[in-house]
């Protein structure tokens, strides 16, 4: 009887561990809305659809999030454009086409690449980086979304690497087998066979990636040149909303409506970020099932 | 015959892109190294900085660095073993466990910044502890505690069934058998998840600056509700805010060498780690 006792106790504070996580995720949530509702009291919801974000204008303070909302599109999207090649590319390579010795070499250094504090790549990127892109393309400043996306890129590639990688590893031998029984070859197995039943775990890799491209902060803080202006073009500085709100939350004054703005940029991320997590999860979950 | 050509192009092809990454990652870190190890010393190391970073050491990050490892850690490990041990050793098929389970997948994928916003709004406004270690080393714990979960679970389940089996069969009851014929044999799988960790929280920026991480802060912390200066935080301030980056270039890719050095040879540590646990427990 005393050790069916304790043996409850034990399962019940596990559990009660176990519950942690939940209350955790549910107060990152209530946190992040409780300092950015007020916002939508006094400046008023609209305000954050206006196109100009100049938080400290001596005349008219406006919070428009289009600027920041585009800077991080633009940032985003040219580092997956650089990432999905080279980060399949290089899943396709270790686990179809490597021999096991070149494995054991290339595994490593994409792990050494996910190992790099983000701050020593903007670091990397502000000394190399920065100053290449400028000669190279002729530029009055190399600080630009361009090279924001380059670094951004080398971040999301071991994680789109690895989960690709494993995704074309658990792609049943024989598939594999039977494409190369009826003469096709090796690479044809590869793009007609392989990839195409690995695909739901590339795509769940890739919008992880995404997930992780759009929530990077100090990277980019340090290379895109942070200016709040709404453009599409590689090559102009841009302001991503993970970096307005490293660098302008040190000096906001508590509880002014500059703070809830930015509290307000968080909800768009964690929205944002939220939103392609759950997508991935369910495109891998149903992946297993089949 | 054209075919043929193609064929050997494509694999030329996809093994460039693989080795392109390993070229730059031997280039960032060559980089680094070569920059930096000039601006290593006895002093830069273990002396206080001076003229706000331009000239003496970063001691004090340094310092800062593994106070906030060791707390979130301290904080983090237990909580993630405990979850780990209810999700593979008690945990039913249900709707609580599926809601842990995404609970767990969204911690991992919400932005480290996030983070910083939430510990800003709870530990430092909300709970009042200010900008202090205690704010920074609780929102370092939430963060990785998924990392911790997820590599702990991993080990655990690793254990063969049959162990668990023959434990129980004996007569000892559920918590003797997980105590003293499970965790035993997953306790390298997670120290390997641990060290990850650190590895993690050693080179995080964004939720530091939020919570504690002090500008310019040239003396030791005297409790946990005092500032620090972290060694990442440290090479942003110098790569970027710093009035004279120029002059204090060195001093950055020396910070910068101390940083890749701690999370490299972190990391290192876990990948021996982890050669080692599997050969000792090949089941």
């Amino acid at each position: 009887m005393r050790y069916f006792r304790k043996e409850k106790i034990i399962e019940l504070f596990l559990q009660w561990t176990a519950s942690l996580s939940i209350v955790i995720v549910i107060c990152i949530f209530v946190f992040i809305f409780k300092e950015a509702v007020p916002f939508a009291k006094h400046p008023g919801l609209g305000e954050l659809f206006s196109t100009r974000w100049m938080p400290t204008s001596p005349q008219k303070e406006s919070f428009g999030l289009v600027p920041l909302v585009t800077g991080s599109f633009v940032v985003t999207v040219l580092a997956m454009l650089l990432t999905i090649p080279f980060g399949v590319g290089a899943a396709v390579y270790i686990s179809e086409l490597a021999a096991p010795v070149e494995r054991e070499i290339l595994k490593p250094f994409i792990e050494v690449l996910a190992g790099i504090p983000s701050v020593v790549i903007g670091f990397f990127g502000l000394m190399v980086l920065v100053p290449f892109v400028k000669s190279c393309f002729g530029l009055a400043t190399g600080l630009t979304a361009f090279s924001g996306a380059v670094l951004l890129a080398l971040m999301a590639i071991p994680t789109v690497t690895s989960i690709s990688e494993d995704s074309l590893r658990s792609v049943p031998r024989s598939y594999k087998e039977a494409s190369l029984a009826l003469g096709a070859s090796r690479l044809r197995t590869i793009w007609r066979v392989t990839v195409p039943a690995a695909l739901p775990g590339i795509m769940a890799a890739v919008m992880l990636g995404t997930g992780r491209v759009i929530g990077e902060t100090m990277a980019v803080m340090m290379v895109t040149g942070n200016a709040a202006i709404i453009t599409f073009w590689p090559f102009d500085s841009v302001r991503t909303m993970t970096a307005t709100i490293a660098a302008e939350m040190g000096e906001v004054a508590f509880g002014s409506d500059h703070y809830r703005a930015l509290f307000c940029v968080g909800v768009v991320l964690l929205l944002a970020t939220f939103g392609l997590n759950v997508a991935a999860q369910k495109v891998l979950s149903r992946y297993r099932m089949g | 015959m054209s075919g043929k050509f193609s064929q050997k192009a494509m694999c030329w092809l996809m093994r460039l892109t693989a080795y392109f990454v390993v070229l730059v990652v031997g280039f960032i870190v060559f980089e680094i190294i070569w920059h930096g190890a000039r601006a290593i010393s006895w002093e830069f190391l273990f002396s206080m900085p001076r003229r706000s970073g331009a000239e003496g050491g970063i001691f004090p990050a340094i310092v800062g660095t593994f106070l906030l490892v060791a707390g979130s850690i301290a904080v983090a490990f237990p909580l993630g073993v405990a979850t780990a041990i209810y999700l593979s050793e008690y945990a039913r098929q249900g709707r609580f466990t599926h809601a842990v389970r995404v609970a767990i997948a969204t911690l991992a994928g919400i932005p480290s910044i996030v983070f910083g916003l939430f510990g800003l709004g709870l530990f430092v406004i909300f709970l009042g502890w200010g900008c202090s270690i205690m704010s920074g080393c609780a929102t370092l714990a939430c963060m990785i505690l998924p990392t911790i979960i997820v590599s702990s679970e991993e080990s655990l389940r690793a254990v063969p069934q049959s162990l668990r089996e023959g434990s129980l069969a004996l007569g000892a009851t559920k918590w003797q058998t997980i105590w003293s014929n499970v965790l035993p044999y997953s306790v390298g799988g997670m120290l390997t998840g641990l060290i990850l960790a650190i590895g993690r929280v050693a080179g995080e920026t964004a939720p530091i600056l939020l919570t504690v991480a002090a500008f310019y802060l040239p003396k030791l912390p005297r409790s946990m509700s005092d500032q620090v200066m972290a060694l990442p935080y440290h090479l942003y301030v110098l790569s970027t805010q710093h009035p004279d980056t120029a002059a204090v270039l060195p001093k950055a890719y020396g910070t910068a060498l101390v940083l890749l050095i701690l999370v490299l040879g972190v990391g290192l540590a876990a990948i021996i780690m982890r050669i080692h646990v599997r050969k000792k427990y090949k089941w």
